[in-house]
């Protein structure tokens, strides 16, 4: 995979994840391009579609666009898996996700996403596995912040 | 569960996205954005030091307002410092702002690399994940220099806990493909292949994605996997859908799992392992089996991860393309997904066939399906019809693919009712794939000549002028058809509007065949020169050309009707056009009618004699560069991992169907207009035929040899190009190419490129930004005449001891590394002589040299920082190390020398920019001397990475 890219029906972008090297405006042009293409499409219209040399794969979750972008070899119904997927993790660490969950903690976001796929390719696929990692992290925080308070009494 | 506000709530944080969210308009919140930038920046220059709480939050508001859109420039050290934090949350705050916001700073990077190393030796797991997924999501080369021999053996290691292998498998991967230089080869590899059988699912999920991508480049080094994989996949798809527990997917077992265990097969040709083969076998009919089976769940996300591996063991199948039984099945599997009422499994569906059908076994199973193919493109039956278009460009595609003489007029036919609607943005792939399949599978060409003239009819606008090229052409060698091609034209420009391509077609035709139709009084000479002659005021300029060369042409073929065209071009309305051209032929048509004789008339205005036909191989052997954003060397590795060379080229030549599509676009324009041009060359003896040939394609000012496109497109469309025109003539792909002389003209534009016993090939080049233009000179060093003498477009006839001259015009249309190919090929006494030999065309050529200052240099030196902007070899000198002759040679190689801006004057610097058609590539480079160790080091930097790769390859081999 290339990239994924998370947006609402607005067109505002809530999370982006590059897995190769480019430029900012790069970036910042594929975006504002890709946005708009997808956007344009009627609801019943297939969930993929090409993109210069790249496969689009898309999927609409109630406000929000869910778009990666894989190549030419690289299956299209597995990566629609993978958005699947990773709404499924999201939705069962925020209980129900919803558009504001993901704008307010977005570091959440994309800490989800980084124990699910790395460098672009499915890491942990056992939703169990991925969600204990995190947990454990959010464990590690709040020790912390039960210290804190211990310290501050 | 735990509550996300719980503990961690950044409550600045929150309250600020809340204002922006609150902005009512873009400047409110520009203004609220620096109103918290000058915020943080204040606290973070403040003579207060930041508690790690404070700085987490103005960090993660930083990365917020990056997020939004907006730059910036400050706050990288707050997150550096976060990274040694010994708080778990401080430390993945900073790590994430690091990753979203790398900066090459040299710095930071040794900063942050030193954290990284820390984390990774600190054995505490989530640390080292957090230090690996850092890694994986920059993928810098700073951070392969340092790490790439490390990770290598977290991941192999007997201890290292399953996460930690995950991450450090998919790290490598990543480092892997960012810096493949750096990424060690070793013992590990074999250990890494038996992470397949590991028992931890996730393991082998990630260590599989691994293992597919190094097998890619070294296949015999990973070849032990394939068994490997085999009894794992074996495993999975027997196993019953709870085995795997939480790796099931909505009663699917291991579906990601399954389709990377595929994929990884597919950089193998069919195991030899009889019993391998046979196992391999099993699982894919049991996938294609399961494919039969009612759902087990109604859900989406089931049948789209079961079709998921089924699409991709449909891949496996048709790499291999080897067992007829499986490939028929898979091809009436994707037939009932062509029907499917999922508009995804209907486009995939249409996609995968395209590839089945250029296999032998596969092409009439897949023709059954054209009925239902064909109803996909008729959007007035919503039953059938996708309402998608990408759905019926794929029908479009698929139909193309399908196309055999057996089928070819139905298809064509279809695809010109679908194209009278059809979507403005494929019709004009639609329109080239119908001229190439009307010429490809004509018998009669009296229904090729309807099929391009429907063609005018019904998309005028989308037939671009090589497909009215070509119509000419095959008119002009096939006497069978002509009288019919003036019939038909004649009729048709009798619609009250017609398009502009019609009228320059049928002045061409009926100016050359006119005669065959003249019998007829309804078609008399007079009428048909009315006929032209009403669309003339409506037509552009060089349509007018094209006409007032008609009418002199009519006035050799019919005497009766001489005075009338003078009359008409005797008016102030031609004599005094205001354009040049028009003006010309005006004059000059109008004082050969009056001044030659007939018999002097006849032979000027000869009928044009047949084009040869096609010999100019050069562009179909111009292998095109892979277009940006894929992954390099991709499909060459996909080859060169298989032995059987030729079922690859069918299998890429279909997956690359689409940028195929492309490209067949250009082959078809070149070519074309290359043989059309080719042949006025060679008919020397009916000169003014030529001449008028020449002016009627391009205007007479214009040049008339070759035009080699250096044009971009993947090899597969040189192998489309070949299926279509190879039939009349036979390929001279087989003999050997000769590079021998090559390397000398890197820095040099003339000598000799080629010689032997009989013949020397001289060269002879100037180039200006993306143009050039070559002078080829072939001398007979024998003294016997070369007899058919032919390269592309020069005389037939070589005389002996005789020197031949030739012209290319060469355009670089994007960048490329492949250099076109000559084909020459001669009788000499008896004997035909083939030969080919590589032309000097290389990317640097199209070097403009720029003159900057040392301070120019550097900020540019600066900018194109990226890791793979920049390539650098050091190598051995081969000649002895002159500086003289380096500044030559660079100069030679196209860019300027600076002076004065290396601090070591030893070194040499040079700039330029190279120019193609699409764009203009800035490249700096530096060369640096070693006199004691008689080696160079040489550092390129351009803005692409492909060009940096080729222009150091070339300069490299010079020193």
């Amino acid at each position: 995979m290339q990239f994924m890219l998370l947006f609402s029906r607005q067109g505002k972008l809530r999370l982006q994840k590059w897995y190769v090297p480019l430029s900012d405006k790069e970036r910042k042009k594929i975006s504002r391009d890709l946005v708009q293409t997808i956007l344009a499409r009627k609801p019943k219209m297939c969930s993929f579609l090409e993109w210069r040399d790249l496969k689009i794969v898309y999927k609409r979750y109630a406000s929000l666009y869910f778009c990666c972008a894989v190549e030419d070899q690289d299956n299209e119904l597995i990566t629609l898996e993978i958005i699947h997927r990773y709404v499924e993790l999201l939705d069962k660490y925020f209980g129900s996700v919803c558009e504001l969950d993901i704008i307010f903690n977005f570091e959440k976001a994309y800490f989800i996403l980084d124990e699910f796929l790395l460098g672009g390719e499915a890491q942990e696929t056992s939703k169990k596995n991925v969600l204990k990692a995190i947990e454990q992290a959010d464990l590690l925080q709040e020790v912390h912040s039960v210290l804190l308070q211990f310290s501050a009494l | 569960m735990p509550a996300v506000s719980k503990g961690d709530g950044m409550r600045g944080l929150a309250v600020f996205i809340s204002d922006i969210r609150n902005c009512k308009s873009k400047e409110a919140e520009i203004k609220r954005i620096n109103k918290e930038l000058a915020n943080i920046r204040s606290k973070f220059k403040g003579d207060k030091a930041l508690d790690g709480y404070s700085k987490k939050k103005y960090v993660c508001k930083l990365l917020f307002i990056f997020l939004l859109g907006h730059d910036i420039d400050f706050g990288h050290m707050e997150a550096v410092n976060l990274l040694s934090s010994n708080k778990y949350t401080e430390k993945q705050i900073g790590y994430l702002f690091i990753s979203v916001l790398v900066n090459s700073n040299s710095d930071l990077i040794r900063l942050i690399n030193n954290a990284i190393k820390n984390d990774l030796a600190s054995r505490n797991p989530t640390f080292m994940n957090l230090a690996l997924h850092c890694i994986a999501n920059v993928g810098s080369r700073e951070m392969a220099e340092a790490f790439a021999s490390e990770i290598p053996r977290i991941l192999v290691a007997g201890d290292t806990m399953d996460s930690v292998k995950q991450s450090a498998a998919l790290c490598l991967l990543r480092l892997n493909r960012t810096s493949p230089d750096l990424v060690p080869m070793g013992e590990w590899t074999a250990r890494v292949v038996h992470l397949l059988n590991d028992q931890h699912l996730g393991v082998v999920t990630a260590a599989t994605s691994l293992i597919t991508t190094l097998a890619q480049k070294n296949p015999d080094d990973f070849k032990t996997s394939v068994s490997l994989a085999v009894a794992r996949l074996s495993r999975i798809v027997t196993s019953a859908s709870i085995d795997l527990q939480d790796y099931t997917y909505y009663f699917v077992a291991a579906p990601w799992l399954s389709v990377k265990l595929l994929r990884l097969l597919q950089c193998y040709p069919p195991p030899e392992d009889a019993a391998l083969r046979s196992r391999l076998t099993e699982c894919l009919e049991t996938i294609l089996n399961k494919a039969q089976e009612p759902p087990k769940s109604k859900k989406v996300q089931h049948s789209n991860a079961k079709n998921a591996v089924l699409f991709e063991a449909i891949a496996l199948i048709i790499h291999h393309d080897s067992e007829p039984t499986l490939l028929v099945r898979a091809c009436n599997q994707l037939g009932q997904f062509l029907q499917h009422r999922e508009t995804n499994l209907r486009y995939l569906a249409l996609e995968s066939m395209c590839t089945l059908a250029s296999s032998e076994f596969s092409h009439e199973a897949v023709k059954t399906h054209m009925e239902t193919v064909i109803n996909a493109l008729k959007v007035s039956l919503p039953q059938f019809g996708s309402r998608d278009v990408s759905v019926r460009q794929r029908a479009v595609d698929l139909l193309y693919a399908m196309c055999d003489r057996s089928n070819a007029k139905q298809i064509v036919a279809e695809m010109l009712s679908y194209l009278e609607t059809a979507d403005y943005s494929i019709r004009e792939e639609i329109v080239l794939k119908v001229a190439i399949l009307a010429e490809k599978y004509a018998v009669d060409y009296t229904w090729y000549v309807d099929t391009i003239l429907n063609l005018i009819r019904i998309a005028g606008d989308y037939v671009s002028e090589e497909v009215w090229y070509r119509v000419i052409q095959i008119v002009i060698n096939r006497d069978d058809v002509q009288g019919y091609a003036a019939k038909t034209v004649f009729e048709a420009l009798q619609a009250p509007a017609c398009h502009e391509n019609l009228v320059k077609v049928g002045g061409y035709i009926l100016g050359e065949f006119g005669n065959l139709i003249a019998g007829d009084s309804r078609s008399s000479p007079l009428v048909q020169f009315n006929l032209l002659h009403s669309k003339f005021h409506l037509c552009s300029v060089p349509t007018r050309a094209l006409l007032l060369s008609a009418y002199i042409k009519f006035i050799n073929l019919f005497p009766e009707v001489k005075a009338t065209i003078q009359d008409v071009l005797r008016s102030d309305s031609q004599l005094r056009n205001a354009d040049v051209e028009l003006q010309q032929r005006a004059v000059e048509y109008l004082r050969l009618s009056c001044i030659a004789s007939t018999d002097i008339l006849a032979t000027v205005l000869e009928e044009m004699p047949p084009f040869p036909e096609r010999e100019s191989s050069i562009l179909a052997k111009l292998k095109k560069k892979k277009g940006p954003g894929k992954l390099p060397d991709m499909d060459d590795s996909r080859r060169s991992v298989n032995g059987n060379t030729e079922h690859i080229n069918n299998r890429t030549s279909c997956a690359d169907e689409r940028a195929a599509r492309r490209s067949a676009v250009n082959r078809f324009i070149g070519e074309s207009r290359d043989s059309i041009l080719a042949g006025g060359c060679s008919s020397h003896l009916h000169l003014f035929s030529f001449c008028f040939l020449v002016s009627v394609f391009q205007s007479s000012t214009h040049s008339f040899t070759d035009v080699l496109n250096l044009n971009s497109a993947p090899s597969s469309g040189a192998n489309l190009l070949i299926d279509v025109f190879s039939e009349s003539s036979a390929s001279p792909a087989a003999t050997e190419v000769s590079e021998e002389n090559f390397p000398r003209f890197v820095c040099k534009n003339n000598g000799v490129i080629y010689e032997n016993q009989l013949l020397q090939i001289g060269l002879k080049s100037e180039y200006r930004q993306n143009l050039g233009r070559m002078y080829v000179f072939y001398g007979n060093k024998t003294s016997t005449q070369f007899l058919s003498f032919s390269s592309s477009a020069v005389d037939p006839v070589i005389e002996g001891g005789a020197q031949m001259q030739q012209i290319l015009n060469i355009e670089c249309v994007s960048d490329f590394s492949d250099a076109p190919v000559l084909n020459i090929q001669f009788r000499y006494g008896g004997a035909l002589q083939n030969i080919a030999v590589k032309l000097p065309v290389m990317l640097n050529k199209f070097f403009q040299p720029t003159e900057m200052t040392s301070q120019d240099f550097f900020q540019r030196w600066k900018q194109l920082g990226a890791p793979q902007q920049e390539v650098q070899k050091i190598f051995k000198a081969k000649h002895s190390m002159d500086t003289e002759v380096a500044k030559a040679k660079i100069l030679g190689f196209g860019v300027a020398l600076l002076d004065g801006v290396d601090p070591n004057p030893a070194n040499f610097v040079g700039a330029g920019v190279v120019h193609t058609k699409s764009t203009q590539v800035g490249c700096l480079l530096r060369l640096e001397p070693n006199m004691q160790a008689q080696m160079y080091r040489l550092t390129l930097r351009t803005s692409r990475d492909s060009v940096s790769q080729r222009l150091c390859e070339l300069l490299s081999e010079q020193f």
